[in-house]
């Protein structure tokens, strides 16, 4: 009887798990829909749909050329930054240790940001360079930060070091370049989806998707881990092993999104706390932490490009998401929770 | 304490700022000689092309040795307070709730004197000075180390958009804020400094007077209260003067990070901790750090130059990552 009812508890925050996915996929639906059909000019989604599929060539430019590759470079950068924040955040067990805060992103940033203004390169030259870059960057902060063993703190605390350091150098380029060069950096650096190339996003798409799918058959030993090495290590996990490739496998997210839409602030950040608000923490949240980003960035760019007084890069939108929450983690602190 | 070690260090550290100051005002695009310094104070109103630019350089190089050594007592101020070995102005994000008060006041209320821009930098920087202990206080531990550097790094990130915000539409102030984000002692004049220097001296003085007490702190805090000491007060003091130290330089030169954090952290390695030595010695010693950081910024950037806030990130930042990997895991 009473492990009946355990299992009914369990089937019950399954059912309600799975309930919330799907609520969150209908929103990510929604707001793609929108991004697709509002803009300078208004389609219907028939319209919309017409065009994409080849039955009608009405607004076909617009629709397949610049608002297809924005709305699909959106959800998946979103699902990218989202699922690698919430490993991080998991791993290093910090709600706050978010890639983009520890650096993670930062070699990208600075790579990218060279590129485009001394040497001119085109923009998916740019991507190849900032993904090897960002890839160097997190195996810096790695090695730097092991001495015997892997400490979480030791990582983050050079995480931070490393990120101050390419700030240093971001902007004394953003210094020294011409007047000319530098919205165009500053839009990059803060992330942004205006210029996104049809030819880039097959690669993104593809490498979202498959490291999506590592992660999750990984979830059950994610969520062991942060119970201390050494538990997990009782459960059968090979604690260095997974651990590494689940960074391995988040980085590389991280470099790919970077590297084509720019480092999108706050998204890595909030994707994962939000997502266990939704679901609760009795799953890796891995999935819901994706969709989650997706409907950030969507959002945010809606938000950007529509209903401001100026258009905004979706970073700077999404960025200013970062502030409420840091003051609902102190105020939630207050009131005697645990961060 | 080893009184002769001390003794040693103020000697040292001494000749060291001298030469640093020397050699900032002498070497440049164009290099003057010893002579030409001399006949710079003896005849002010000398006429001698090399002379001229003696005159127009001391003030960058006597504003930097203020900054200096300003920055850095702030640094060794916060770290007392907080006993963190890890805590410094850029780092605990207090420079970017400057930097987004400042923003403000010249986008929104068009603000124009430097004395303003002083006085919002200092509401910014102790708003999100607070702002970050107590996020950094929450949950179990109290405001550890790490817990405090990530509460900064994470504040500067959410502020930093705000200023995006702010400064993108608006390209003028784009222009004004791009250079002045970095962190550069250069294009300071003889106004400037009259203008900072009652509230450096303000903070200095204070942080001195309050060095006994904050000794005192340092062995417990229990035991400072059983001794009848006021902590709450000295700290919030301390606090006060750590603020108004950086907030005072950030206004003027932008955001100049890692001083306050390397240079009080090697005296304290390296010598004692008496916070009277230390304050004196880390305004010397920080001083010096920041005119040869600039220096150095004008040879690496030849033709034009670095900006001194690059420099002090340059060099700070791997002897920021050398100090976490000395630490002890525990002590993080």
């Amino acid at each position: 009887m009473k492990n009946n009812n355990l299992f009914e508890g369990v089937k019950s925050r399954r059912k309600k798990y799975i309930l919330s996915l799907v609520v969150l996929w209908l929103i990510v639906l929604i707001l793609f829909c929108l991004n697709m059909t509002i803009g300078e000019k208004n389609y219907s989604p028939l319209q919309v749909i017409n065009t994409l599929t080849g039955h009608s060539s009405e607004g076909a430019y617009l629709i397949n050329k610049l608002r297809l590759p924005r709305s699909l470079a959106a959800v998946f950068s979103g699902i990218a930054f989202g699922v690698a924040g919430n490993v991080f955040q998991t791993l290093l067990r910090n709600p706050l240790a978010s890639p983009d805060i520890i650096g993670v992103s930062s070699g990208s940033t600075a790579a990218a940001v060279y590129c485009i203004l001394f040497l001119n390169m085109n923009r998916s030259l740019v991507s190849v360079v900032a993904v090897i870059a960002g890839v160097l960057t997190s195996v810096l902060i790695y090695k730097i930060a092991y001495i015997h063993s892997f400490s979480a703190n030791r990582l983050i605390l050079v995480g931070i070091g490393t990120q101050a350091l390419f700030t240093a150098f971001i902007s004394w380029m953003i210094m020294s370049a011409s007047e000319y060069d530098v919205p165009t950096a500053m839009r990059w650096m803060n992330g942004n989806l205006n210029g996104i190339v049809t030819d880039s996003l097959p690669l993104l798409i593809v490498v979202v998707i498959s490291c999506l799918l590592a992660i999750i058959c990984l979830r059950h030993q994610m969520v062991s881990l942060p119970l201390g090495d050494s538990y997990a290590t009782i459960l059968g996990i090979h604690v260095n092993l997974v651990r590494t490739v689940l960074i391995v496998l988040s980085v590389i997210l991280i470099a790919f999104a970077t590297a084509i839409t720019g480092p999108i602030a706050s998204i890595a950040f909030l994707s994962g706390p939000i997502a266990k608000r939704i679901c609760g923490h009795n799953q890796a949240n891995i999935l819901s932490s994706a969709l989650v980003g997706a409907i950030l960035v969507l959002a945010g760019d809606f938000v950007g490009q529509h209903l401001l007084y100026t258009r905004f890069p979706v970073g700077v939108i999404t960025g200013l998401l970062g502030g409420p929450y840091l003051i609902y983690v102190l105020v939630k602190q207050n009131k005697g929770g645990q961060l | 304490m080893n009184s002769k070690k001390t003794q040693l260090a103020y000697i040292i550290g001494i000749s060291i700022l001298i030469l640093a100051l020397f050699i900032s005002i002498t070497y440049g695009v164009k290099s003057v000689g010893l002579s030409d310094v001399i006949d710079a104070f003896i005849d002010s109103n000398s006429t001698d092309y090399n002379v001229n630019i003696v005159q127009a350089r001391i003030p960058r190089s006597v504003f930097g040795l203020i900054a200096g050594a300003a920055l850095s007592i702030s640094g060794l101020l916060m770290q007392s307070i907080t006993k963190n070995p890890i805590a410094d102005p850029s780092i605990l994000g207090v420079n970017t709730g400057a930097s987004l008060f400042i923003v403000i006041g010249i986008t929104f209320f068009n603000l124009q004197s430097k004395l303003s821009y002083i006085g919002v930098s200092f509401i910014g920087a102790i708003i999100t000075a607070l702002f970050v202990y107590k996020l950094a206080s929450a949950g179990y531990g109290g405001p550890t180390p790490i817990k405090l550097a990530i509460a900064g790094a994470a504040t500067s990130t959410a502020l930093s958009s705000f200023v995006s915000l702010i400064v993108m539409p608006n390209s003028s102030v784009m222009t004004t804020y791009r250079f002045w984000q970095i962190g550069s002692i250069g294009g300071t004049s003889f106004d400037d400094i009259k203008l900072v220097l009652p509230f450096i001296l303000i903070g200095i003085i204070l942080s001195i007077l309050l060095s006994n007490n904050l000794d005192t702190i340092l062995l417990s805090e229990d035991t400072a209260t059983a001794l009848g000491l006021n902590v709450n007060r000295t700290k919030a003091i301390a606090a006060f003067s750590g603020v108004l130290l950086c907030a005072t330089v950030t206004a003027l030169a932008g955001p100049i990070s890692f001083v306050g954090l390397m240079v009080p952290h090697i005296i304290r390695m390296v010598l004692c901790s008496n916070h009277l030595h230390l304050i004196c010695l880390s305004g010397i010693y920080g001083a010096s750090i920041l005119l040869i950081s600039d220096v150095l910024g004008r040879i690496l950037g030849r033709p034009g130059e670095l900006e001194t806030g690059i420099m002090t990130a340059i060099i700070g930042g791997p002897i920021f990552i050398i100090i976490i990997r000395k630490a002890k895991v525990q002590s993080l």
